[in-house]
């Protein structure tokens, strides 16, 4: 038999129903869903008087929209309220399992997915939101959806899918001391920029790959869609497996060695064939912050925001003065020169407890830069009980940030987090898109390390350096 | 879904590359539990000056642009969030089709689930329509989904592609879900050799 990618066989094993010139007809064997992507596909089953066909495939969280201050106090927002609510109704209507508001197991989707043994190799998964590619590090095919769509799972647990090319990225060699995974998700952006993986499934290969540790390849595989692609994923490994041992919806015991084994054939066959390849050095990438309004728009800490006059092609000179405009930055300034007003850690990019520990140890006995306002937002209650555990959440209270209940919360802003007109934000979230963190706000993507350092220091700071300070 | 009909409509033109669902509906918008009159939020924060007033500047608040139906923008189009919000937003407001040389996959998707249509032309078509918008006071083209065909007034066509089967539902206006509930049978078939290997239950 023929070699085959990760992508291949997850793909071959999960076709209902295929046909010559047409799109595949997919099993979909997890579905996710949250408060803000789904009311309307709800209100479309109940409209036709259709069911959920597997609601044991089925849970649910609210986090787009929750407040992550005080969790006692009812929502102020009525629209956030009322979609919160909508959620609640319908999960208890279609016999959805839901993790609601208030409860110990609440957290963004795909922390929440992961953490509760949910995620597992060799699965399809969807969810009404792109950064379902997070769940790709466990060797699973998972994208994102719209809403139409999450009605067609919950009727069907099938989707129409036009089979996508494949895509591998791989990473030689080490990552350097005190490069992050973010950091190599950015530095791949960089370089093969926002559509670089349009119409691809990325497989990220490579031993700077296998070294990472499963928080890390979900940093990495999260943010696949910011290159365009339709998912990213992870081979399955001895990491994967151990991540997911004991974990709540995995089983114990012999059954446990039996699917570990089926696990670990979740890899692509040795030779196997990629529509395209690139291959970049793990030391080649230093910390990374972006400079403009998508992702792609990024730099080394060490270099300098772009001049847009030696930039040779019209278009892309516009694009980048009109980035420039509304970050209201000059040409040629030092990324280090620039000045924050704002630090949010969080997000589904980097939230779990690696990434609030790799802050911690950055901000530990020093204190928030006096012109900074910054927050700590786990990805969930689980990883903020793990944090206080650990005392991190004193540590960060000490220096001067706010530590906050789980969500979304600045990544998107639709709860009260929000950047005011103007504000400059060292954010480690995943979209510095216009206005995305609030109408005016100014969004530079960087680490939970990077992101910490800057709030110490007012400014971007080559985090390397400026632990050893 | 509605079945497409072939149209002729006035072109509005975006000269922007990677626009984002965030500027076609910023998230204000999605705390809606109901697909309808998003138009409002369509480009919400472009279309308005920092005080709150009209941009008159910008494309779709200009007099010449009310009644487009057809978006005209550079690559990348619809990329970021996967809110299906950005379309309805843009069928709410008029539009029917965007044209671009190149769109984003969910975006896509989520085009084709609502009979809205998204063409892609050749950078060089995409760049002529452009011009065509500065030329004309009205520059319209005629949308044939049968023939495949971006046409204008002048002889002007263009030539897109679309998967048969995309193109079938969206000239019949196929129920998706009852399509796909035609194959119960392998679907129970598929679930009774693929049972979950853990818990979940």
């Amino acid at each position: 038999m023929a070699p085959k990618t990760l992508f291949e066989k997850i793909w071959e094993t999960h076709i209902v129903h295929e046909k010559r010139h047409e799109p595949s007809l997919l099993y979909i064997d997890l579905h996710l869903v949250h408060e803000v992507t789904s009311p309307q596909a709800f209100e479309g089953l109940r409209h036709s008087g259709r069911k959920v066909r597997a609601p044991h495939r089925t849970f649910a969280t609210q986090d787009h929209n929750v407040p992550t201050t005080d969790r006692s106090k009812p929502i102020t927002d009525p629209d956030s309220k009322l979609q919160v609510e909508t959620l609640r109704r319908n999960c208890a209507e279609f016999n959805v399992k839901l993790y609601d508001l208030g409860s110990r197991d609440q957290g963004i989707i795909h922390v929440i997915g992961p953490q509760l043994g949910l995620t597992q190799p060799g699965m399809t998964i969807v969810c009404g939101d792109s950064h379902t590619a997070t769940h790709g590090a466990f060797a699973a095919l998972a994208f994102g959806i719209g809403t139409s769509e999450v009605e067609h799972v919950l009727a069907t647990q099938c989707l129409w899918e036009e089979r996508p090319q494949t895509f591998e990225i791989r990473i030689d060699g080490k990552l350097g001391a005190g490069i992050s995974a973010k950091d190599l998700i950015l530095g791949i952006i960089g370089r093969i920029k926002t559509d670089g993986a349009t119409g691809h499934v990325i497989e990220y290969r490579g031993s700077a790959i296998e070294a990472l540790s499963m928080e890390e390849r979900m940093t990495v595989c999260n943010m696949s869609i910011e290159a365009g692609a339709r998912a990213g994923m992870v081979a399955a490994d001895k990491t994967t497996v151990d991540y997911l041992r004991g974990r709540r919806y995995v089983p114990t015991g012999k059954d446990f060695d039996q699917l570990a084994e089926r696990w670990l054939q979740c890899r692509s066959d040795e030779g196997a064939k990629f529509d395209r390849s690139v291959v970049y050095d793990g030391p080649s990438f230093a910390p990374q912050v972006t400079w403009g309004t998508n992702p792609a728009m990024v730099t080394d800490v060490g270099g300098r925001v772009p001049n847009p006059a030696e930039i040779g092609d019209n278009q892309q000179r516009d694009t980048v003065e009109r980035a420039l405009a509304y970050m209201a930055l000059r040409p040629g300034t030092k990324i280090e020169d620039i000045k924050i007003d704002r630090v949010f850690i969080g997000s589904c990019t980097n939230s779990r407890i690696s990434d609030l520990k790799a802050a911690a140890e950055v901000v530990k006995g020093r204190h928030v830069a006096g012109t900074v306002h910054a927050m700590v937002v786990p990805g969930s209650q689980e990883v903020k009980l793990e944090a206080e555990t650990l005392g991190l959440d004193k540590i960060f209270l000490e220096a001067g940030f706010e530590w906050r209940e789980s969500g979304c919360s600045m990544c998107l802003a639709m709860n009260p987090d929000v950047l005011l007109p103007g504000e400059r934000c060292a954010s480690t979230s995943n979209r510095n898109f216009e206005g995305r963190q609030g109408k005016g706000g100014r969004t530079h993507l960087v680490s939970p390390a990077m992101a910490a350092a800057a709030a110490i220091a007012g400014h971007f700071v080559d985090v390397r350096e400026f632990a050893t300070r | 879904m509605q079945a497409f009909k072939n149209f002729t409509g006035t072109v509005a033109p975006l000269d922007r590359a990677n626009v984002d669902t965030d500027q076609i509906i910023p998230k204000q918008f999605l705390k809606a539990v109901v697909r309808t009159g998003l138009g409002k939020g369509l480009f919400f924060d472009w279309r308005r000056n920092p005080d709150g007033s009209d941009n008159k500047d910008f494309v779709i608040n200009k007099p010449r642009y009310q009644g487009a139906s057809i978006l005209v923008a550079r690559t990348n189009f619809g990329c970021g969030s996967s809110r299906e919000h950005a379309v309805w937003a843009l069928e709410d407001h008029g539009f029917r089709a965007v044209i671009a040389p190149q769109f984003a996959d969910i975006f896509h998707n989520n085009s084709l689930k609502n009979g809205f249509l998204p063409i892609t032309l050749k950078p060089d078509e995409v760049e002529h329509i452009f011009r065509a918008t500065g030329d004309y006071e009205s520059y319209r083209l005629t949308i044939d989904l049968e023939e495949q065909t971006v046409s204008d007034d002048f002889g002007w066509t263009a030539h897109f592609e679309i998967e048969p089967f995309q193109k079938k539902c969206l000239l019949e206006g196929l129920d998706d879900i009852a399509l796909t509930l035609a194959h119960d049978e392998k679907i129970v078939a598929y679930e009774k050799a693929h049972p979950l290997p853990h818990r979940f239950e």
